[in-house]
């Protein structure tokens, strides 16, 4: 009955996030079901250890505590990506001691789906441990961006899934006839005998198979992967609740992988790449290379002449991307934006759904900054409006407003939608130095006519900005 | 090398070829300037802003000519009334001269200044690509013009610009119409838009209906299949059934607009004749019409150059100098075309003039090189347009081709197979399991998709705290007895477990309490 409570709540969770309102009360909902569920479960008749569970679930629970109080929301997508690790790794160990208990007795069909069960469980946690791990490496930098492309890597990948498959044969088999797998007398009378040997082969192939996933796509679609890793570890959970016959951890498993699958849906549709060809990895630079090919001139602008176009507009839209959190300038970025309001000014702020490394990354950064959610839009809110608006600013971003998306076939990032800043009167583009973004082309935005740049450190440049428009 | 700006004594020209900020900027190029004392009061700028920037005023005319290098002017040269004498006599030989010369119009100046051995850059003659935008002062000067075409329309003209109505009763908008969208006449619509006018244009050249229309103002269509497009971005002559369909459309249209702004021009030929006798008789009483080709010939029968006249009761503009009558702007603007093209013509920032032939620009604009006549140039390699290539368009909207009937039924008969077959083989433990997994996949793709995009990342943490759900699995397993691999394996799920679930509710908390209206 708890069960059935906890996935009700759980699904109320995830709908309160619909607006910024309800959102509060949906995460309540979401721990009182997990602590019903955990309740339920300590108190049903199987669970005896308690010493074990409580200093369990108090150590990890203050940890976990820890980490939520002192992260930097500029550092979520890290943050987010090691926890999929976590529950991956969780998969995989539920898997293991799943396998090794040999309290639940099956039989014929029923045991090979159950066997089945924790194969699948074991594969999908293990490749999204390791993945994870990888993603968490590239979004702090301790990784190369660049996408790592092993010669044949689509061949080494096909050999890794084959391998999984015989090994899965193997481990049904010698499960059921108490043969040692491939016929190898090597390991007998060990713990290490038939069935789990091949379980611990076959989570190595899961461990590479997920670095060398993660390893071959570039920094810019970490977007993409963080919310596939999400989705996985979703699937994990599933796999784990159908190797326990536990509907809850189905539901829920359900819940989340769904959940990951269409972030990673609506990632792929922004950037306008076929998630497959995201996933078989190669696009995307390492960013910061040299200048990209552009023809014609920039025209540099300083801050006091900035602030003067600003004075006399009154409808601005500001334009984040990554390169702002980088600077973290989003605290200056408030200030001259609750000094423009104060004027009198409209201002808002355009998110493209890619800006950032991770879904609605923008948003919480500009929410830690105290700006108000109202006028911060999505793209397909804003982006009509751009020709009556008299100035945009652009922040550390580059490719999703760049024009050759949308006139230029050949480019590399053709058909993404993007923010059509230039039919506002004057853009004014903030970037440190004309290296080409992620996607490593150039971009005719900053040689249009009506384009200025601002050159320097994005929270020095805003410093001084504010500076002005306070004489 | 010396930079020398002397007085304008063309009649009424009252810009200055420099300013004090273009002047400082010139000197950090290394030059050296000075200027005719008095040369910019015309335009309010005293000797003394002047020699705060670094420039040495000198006491006339001929001194300036007489010490400097490089002559930087407006107006061509021409015979000064004081001094009786042609200012190409000032000229020694290796100098150079900068201004509007053109070179068309003016075969004879071309020959004097040839006779006299120096180089000669005329501001007219700078091709018209994207680079030398910057240097372009044809363009900065008829933005001026177009801009105070308006303002001397409304001056003459005896009723508001815009629509109101008031207490006193309803007062309509003026109609004007703008022939020619060039550079003047798109700032004659910007100006008279903002004034409140309803704006009519038309253009030769189907390319500016855009541009029109993004000023909000409306294109007239001649329905007539005849591009006037010509070179550079110009207009060219048009056939004669063209011009007839144009000028029946004028026709129509003087009797219902207010005021008529004409620009115009043909390059090197005289202006086309758009608006007759009988046109104008036509108008309003009261309408105005103001000739920005009066120079040229005029666009109008009726213009008298330089005046202003009165004909069947319509007010006809013929002024030339618009530019001059807003002096203080034309010479910033003015100033700072010249200072761009002397970046370019002094890359080392040395204070040496380089004129350098193979530059395009520098090319277009030099008409005489050290006495030989340069004079056309070849032609451009690149047109005046930057737009990418129209043709094909760019992304194709995909549109979706209607899928055959096959294609739709087929994945739901494939899908309908393997459900059936699953369910003929498996047990039924594992149906239900499967039954659960299927309905929570369907809520879960429902209630994901109204999630607001602003708060995905919440969305993700919050998914990460309940996949932490794991721990009813491990808190399962830690008990199982007499099997100390099981209890370390499942005691550490759910230490991670737990991390999970407090992390990702706490953190997901935390954020959503910064979302603030």
């Amino acid at each position: 009955m708890s069960y059935i409570a906890a996935s009700i709540l759980f699904i109320l969770s995830l709908s309160g996030l619909s607006n910024q309102e309800t959102a509060r009360r949906g995460n309540y909902y979401g721990m009182l079901g997990m602590a019903i569920a955990i309740l339920a479960t300590i108190a049903g008749g199987h669970v005896t250890a308690y010493a074990i569970l409580a200093g369990a679930l108090l150590i990890g629970g203050s940890i976990g505590a820890f980490a939520a109080a002192r992260v930097e929301m500029t550092q979520m997508p890290e943050l987010v990506a090691l926890m999929h690790s976590l529950v991956g790794m969780a998969a995989v160990l539920v898997g293991y001691a799943s396998f090794m208990d040999h309290g639940i007795v099956l039989t014929g069909v029923e045991e090979t789906i159950h066997e089945l069960e924790i194969y699948i469980g074991i594969f999908i946690g293990a490749v999204t441990f390791s993945g994870s791990v990888i993603a968490f490496g590239k979004l702090c930098g301790k990784i190369t961006g660049k996408p790592v492309l092993l010669p044949a890597r689509h061949w080494l990948n096909l050999l890794l899934l084959i391998a999984t498959v015989i090994l899965g044969q193997q481990f049904l088999v010698s499960n059921e006839t108490g043969t040692p797998i491939f016929g190898n007398h090597l390991f007998d009378n060990s713990i290490f005998n038939g069935p789990v040997l091949a379980l611990l082969l076959m989570t190595v192939i899961a461990l590479v198979f997920g670095i060398h996933m993660v390893m071959a796509i570039g920094g810019a679609d970490m977007p993409v992967v963080v919310s596939m890793l999400n989705s996985y570890s979703g699937w994990a959970a599933a796999a784990t609740g159908f190797m326990l016959s536990n509907d809850l951890l189905i539901v829920t498993g359900a819940l989340v992988g769904s959940s990951g699958a269409i972030l990673s849906y609506i990632m792929c549709r922004a950037m306008n790449r076929h998630f497959l060809s995201v996933i078989a990895g190669g696009f995307g630079s390492v960013g910061g290379g040299e200048a990209a090919e552009v023809e014609g001139e920039v025209q540099p602008i300083e801050a006091e002449e900035t602030a003067q176009l600003l004075r006399d507009s009154k409808n601005i839209v500001i334009i984040p991307g990554y390169g702002m959190a980088v600077a973290q300038a989003q605290h200056t970025v408030n200030e001259i934006t609750k000094l423009l309001i104060g004027q009198g000014k409209k201002v808002r702020f355009a998110i493209h759904p890619v800006a950032g490394r991770m879904p609605g990354h923008m948003n919480v950064l500009l929410a830690e900054a105290k700006v108000p959610y109202d006028i911060v839009l999505e793209m397909d809110e804003i982006n009509a409006d751009f020709p009556d608006v008299d100035v945009s600013i652009v922040i550390g971003a580059n490719d999703i407003v760049n024009p050759s998306a949308l006139d230029d076939p050949n480019s590399p990032i053709a058909g993404m939608p993007v923010l059509e800043c230039w039919k506002s009167g004057t853009t004014i583009v903030m970037k440190r130095s004309m290296a080409s973004g992620y996607a490593g082309v150039g971009n005719p935005l900053f040689v249009q006519e009506n384009t200025r740049m601002l050159f320097g450190d994005a929270n020095d440049r805003l410093q001084a900005l504010l500076k002005a428009l306070q004489e | 090398m010396k930079i020398g700006v002397p007085k304008e004594i063309h009649e009424g020209e009252k810009r200055v070829a420099t300013t004090p900020e273009a002047a400082d900027k010139i000197i950090k190029l290394g030059f050296e300037m000075c200027i005719e004392s008095g040369a910019g009061l015309s335009a309010n700028i005293s000797d003394e802003a002047y020699r705060e920037a670094g420039v040495t005023i000198l006491p006339d005319a001929k001194s300036v000519w007489k010490e400097a290098d490089i002559i930087m002017k407006v107006r061509a040269p021409e015979r000064h009334p004081e001094l009786a004498i042609d200012e190409v006599e000032f000229m020694h030989e290796g100098q150079h001269l900068i201004s509007f010369i053109w070179p068309a119009q003016n075969e004879n100046l071309m020959r004097q200044l040839a006779a006299k051995n120096v180089t000669v850059l005329a501001m007219d003659s700078v091709p018209r690509m994207s680079r030398a935008q910057k240097m372009d002062a044809l363009s900065s000067m008829a933005n001026i013009a177009g801009y105070r075409a308006i303002v001397e329309a409304a001056q003459h003209f005896g009723r508001f610009f815009t629509g109101q109505i008031t207490a006193a009763g309803k007062v309509p908008p003026a109609k004007v119409l703008v022939i020619g969208a060039g550079v003047a006449g798109l700032a004659a619509i910007g100006a008279a838009k903002s004034m409140g006018a309803i704006v009519r244009a038309f253009d030769t050249r189907p390319e500016v209906k855009e541009q029109i229309e993004s000023m909000d103002a409306e294109f007239l269509m001649l329905d007539f299949q005849e591009d006037g497009s010509g070179s550079g971005g110009y207009a060219k002559t048009m056939s004669k059934e063209f011009i007839e369909a144009e000028m029946a459309l004028f026709a129509r249209q003087a009797m219902e607009v207010d005021i008529i702004i004409t620009t115009a021009l043909i390059p090197g030929k005289p202006a086309p004749e758009l608006i007759t006798a009988g046109m104008v008789k036509s108008m309003k009483p009261g309408s105005v019409i103001v000739d920005l080709a009066a120079e040229q010939g005029g666009n109008c029968a009726l213009t008298e150059k330089d005046q202003i006249v009165v004909k069947h009761d319509v007010t006809i503009i013929g002024y030339t100098n618009l530019p001059s009558r807003l002096a203080n702007q034309s010479s910033q603007l003015y100033a700072t075309n010249l200072r761009h093209l002397l970046t370019d013509l002094c890359p080392s920032r040395d204070g040496v003039l380089n004129v350098n032939m193979e530059d395009e620009v520098i090319r277009g604009a030099t008409v005489i090189k050290e006495g030989a006549i340069t004079w056309p140039p070849p032609p451009p390699k690149l047109t005046g347009s930057h737009k990418p290539l129209t043709e094909a368009p760019a992304v194709e909207v995909k549109t979706a081709k209607p899928k055959s009937l096959l294609s739709q039924v087929l994945p739901i008969l494939l899908a309908g197979a393997a459900m059936f077959g699953i369910g003929a083989v498996a047990p039924h433990s594992f149906l239900e399991h499967f039954t659960v997994f299927v309905l929570a996949c369907f809520i879960g793709y429902q209630v994901i998709w109204n999630v607001s995009a602003s708060l995905h990342t919440p969305l993700m943490s919050v998914t990460n705290a309940i996949s932490g759900i794991i721990v009813i699995g491990a808190l399962l397993q830690v008990s199982t007895p007499d099997n100390l691999v099981i209890t370390v394996l499942s005691g550490v799920a759910i230490l991670i477990a737990a991390i999970n679930i407090a992390g990702g509710f706490l953190v997901t908390r935390r954020m959503l309490e910064m979302f603030r209206k």
